[in-house]
């Protein structure tokens, strides 16, 4: 969370300086001190921050929102509950496959051909004899191939979706945002107009026109096309959320300090601005990845997402649901562990939001 | 009011076209050809073919032909696949099955949803605040084609109470999971944007004023809190109408309803051209101009909002 290197400060008191604004350097990572910019009025920060933490007493205030941030988020135990789920599903996505091919010798492609008892859908626990086995803890499918590195599978991919579509649309989202509120006027009049259009289509349905009609021939290829699709229909609503604070920053001392002694716009924007968004964006961010990995799974769902032979866990329960009346666990484990990530990242966006932005909480 | 009316429609209209467009640059602009199939045609008959739906004309005349049909009697040309059905017969067919269960879903979300918020709102930071919010959590977070199957498995092949997925019409044991499954992720949020513009009302003065002056407090929450609290909720009506038509496309392939949704996939994965065109464009006019209602409806239910 608080990966900033803290400022060297040659004084070793707290409260006093950190209250001015104007004694801000003009290119510090020092946060600003409006309330309205991440809601962390000076007195707050002192009260909460600065007296407890006195043995840290090197730290400058900027670094101390986070710290605040963190001990709020740490008290919120559905978060913090949502973040473990959340690793725990990574971890095992990313390691489960190679080990249950080192340990059990088989992949998530893994059809054993050479023996038919073999290939068919075995419920969870059970081996090809109908007695307990540890070999399948979520089954197999109906070529016979494990369900649990299949579902492992499917999350890296899943999660990869969610994680890069998400970034294609922080990307344009951010910068969108930035320079229409930075620059404002016409221009931010004209672009958020384009916005208000662009979020009353009916973008899914234009993405599966998108998707159906350039259906890429290789699976490689469709995911880049799904990256493309889902980031940039999902960048609307940061872009909206970053020009709301880019308006309330860019009449401070420090953006007017930076701006006198001659620093290009484009370094204002991004070096000196957008990083004091950063609040807000985290929120964000972390509640389109849920989202953006929901319009994947539909997408998927419905044939048009992720194809064979790769899985996502939207097309692993789209053939599960195939298959609902005779093999359940087919659909059950591919859609419960979708499910309990959303719910955990929902859950982890939730309090993210309560922690580093206590004004926007609604209760 | 009028004025704001017309300066909506002047934005909402080209909007419109613009969706068309776009529609019709990604079905023109892919590779290949509709009739391009796994194996080659002879040459006469793609020349016959591109002939009869005017492809071999340069593609401003087609965009052209595409735009003055639709504009100037709202026809959609003739499906591709579906031989000698115009696409606006199919959407006619369609549009009901989908318009029913979706406006059914959406009212099953209000009746559910808005009671569930104010409670929790009414009780907050109680046990059952901390459980309706977590369950409504479950619900977004649960996508309807996972909670689709896990339904029929329990009420159709467990139970053997409702049918697992075939449609007889609105009056039918047919509608009841379609509906519900659908309905989940709406009442979820709508409970909880229940909640929070309750939270908000709740604190203000004018619920104050009308506590001390003796009202009880059914009168106090019916009659003065939701008419506030449910702003929220009106707001939401514009994009739930969006995600209500994505969600019965899922719905409708789930459960085998004949819906403008299940056609849609079908015309897309059978690139029908004038079918997806026709779909897209009659879907976007719909939720624009429904959009354009809820932005109306909220002028005249919230007194602050004053459009300019």
């Amino acid at each position: 969370m608080d990966e900033k290197p803290p400022k060297p400060s040659s004084e070793h008191t707290h409260a006093g300086p950190a209250l001015t604004p104007q004694g801000v350097p003009a290119d510090s990572w020092v946060n600003t001190h409006d309330p309205d910019v991440i809601a962390l009025g000076p007195e707050m920060a002192i009260a909460e921050g600065d007296v407890p933490f006195s043995d840290e007493d090197e730290f400058v205030r900027g670094s101390s929102l986070w710290r605040d941030a963190w001990r709020r988020l740490l008290k919120n135990k559905l978060a913090i509950f949502g973040l473990v789920v959340v690793v725990v599903i990574t971890v095992a996505s990313i390691l489960g496959p190679p080990l249950i091919h080192k340990t059990l010798g088989f992949t998530p492609d893994y059809i054993p051909t050479n023996d038919v008892k073999l290939t068919k859908s075995f419920p969870p626990f059970t081996g090809p004899d109908g007695k307990f086995s540890w070999s399948h803890p979520m089954g197999t499918d109906n070529a016979g191939r494990d369900q649990l590195a299949r579902v492992l599978q499917g999350g890296q991919i899943s999660l990869f979706v969610g994680v890069i579509s998400t970034l294609v649309s922080l990307l344009i989202g951010v910068s969108y945002g930035a320079i229409a509120g930075y620059i404002g006027g016409r221009l931010d009049n004209l672009m958020m107009r384009l916005v208000d259009v662009l979020y009353s289509l009916p973008y899914v349905i234009l993405v599966i026109v998108l998707l159906s009609m350039f259906r890429s021939q290789t699976p490689r290829g469709q995911l880049v096309l799904l990256f493309v699709a889902l980031g940039s229909v999902s960048w609307l609503t940061m872009a909206r959320i970053v020009r709301g604070q880019v308006l309330s920053i860019k009449n401070q001392e420090f953006v007017l300090a930076a701006r006198a002694t001659g620093v290009s716009t484009f370094r204002i924007i991004f070096r000196h601005i957008v990083p004091n968004t950063l609040g807000p964006v985290i929120v964000y961010a972390t509640l389109t990845i849920p989202q953006v990995m929901l319009t994947e799974a539909f997408l998927s769902f419905l044939g048009f997402g992720v194809q064979a032979p790769l899985a996502s866990w939207g097309s692993l329960a789209s053939d599960g649901a195939q298959n609902i009346a005779i093999f359940p666990w087919q659909m059950i484990f591919p859609g419960v562990t979708m499910a309990l990530t959303l719910f955990s990242l929902n859950f982890l966006g939730d309090g993210l939001r309560d922690a580093l932005d206590p004004q926007m909480r609604t209760d | 009011m009028l004025r704001f009316i017309i300066k909506r429609l002047l934005v909402t209209i080209p909007t419109i076209l613009v969706v068309i467009t776009i529609t019709w640059g990604l079905v023109r602009l892919a590779p290949g050809n509709f009739y391009s199939g796994e194996k080659k045609l002879p040459a006469a008959i793609e020349k016959n073919i591109r002939e009869k739906y005017g492809l071999d004309k340069p593609w401003y005349q087609q965009y052209g032909r595409t735009m003055w049909g639709i504009l100037r009697h709202l026809d959609f040309g003739t499906s591709l696949k579906y031989q000698g059905q115009s696409v606006n017969t199919i959407i006619r067919r369609s549009l009901p099955v989908s318009a029913g269960v979706g406006i059914l879903a959406y009212l099953l979300a209000l009746i559910v949803g808005i009671p569930i918020g104010s409670f929790a709102a009414l009780k907050q930071n109680s046990r059952w605040d901390y459980g309706s919010m977590a369950l409504t959590m479950l619900g977004i977070s649960i996508p309807n084609f996972v909670l689709g199957p896990i339904l029929v498995l329990i009420f159709s092949l467990s139970l053997y109470w409702l049918p697992p997925s075939r449609w007889d019409g609105f009056l039918s044991r047919s509608i009841i999971l379609p509906v519900i499954t659908l309905s989940a992720v709406y009442m979820s949020y709508i409970a909880r944007l229940t909640r929070a513009g309750m939270l908000e009302v709740l604190r203000s003065d004018y619920i104050r004023t009308a506590r001390a002056k003796g009202l009880s407090e059914k009168d106090v929450v019916i009659r003065h809190a939701l008419r506030g609290g449910l702003m929220p909720v009106i707001s939401y009506t514009g994009p739930a109408l969006a995600f209500l038509l994505t969600g019965t496309v899922v719905i409708e392939k789930i459960f085998a309803l004949p819906g403008l949704g299940n056609y849609f996939i079908q015309a897309s994965l059978n690139r029908d051209e004038p079918l997806v065109i026709g779909i897209v464009a009659f879907i976007a006019i719909t939720l624009l101009l429904m959009n354009l209602l809820v932005d109306i409806a909220y002028a005249f239910l919230d007194p602050r909002v004053r459009y300019q």
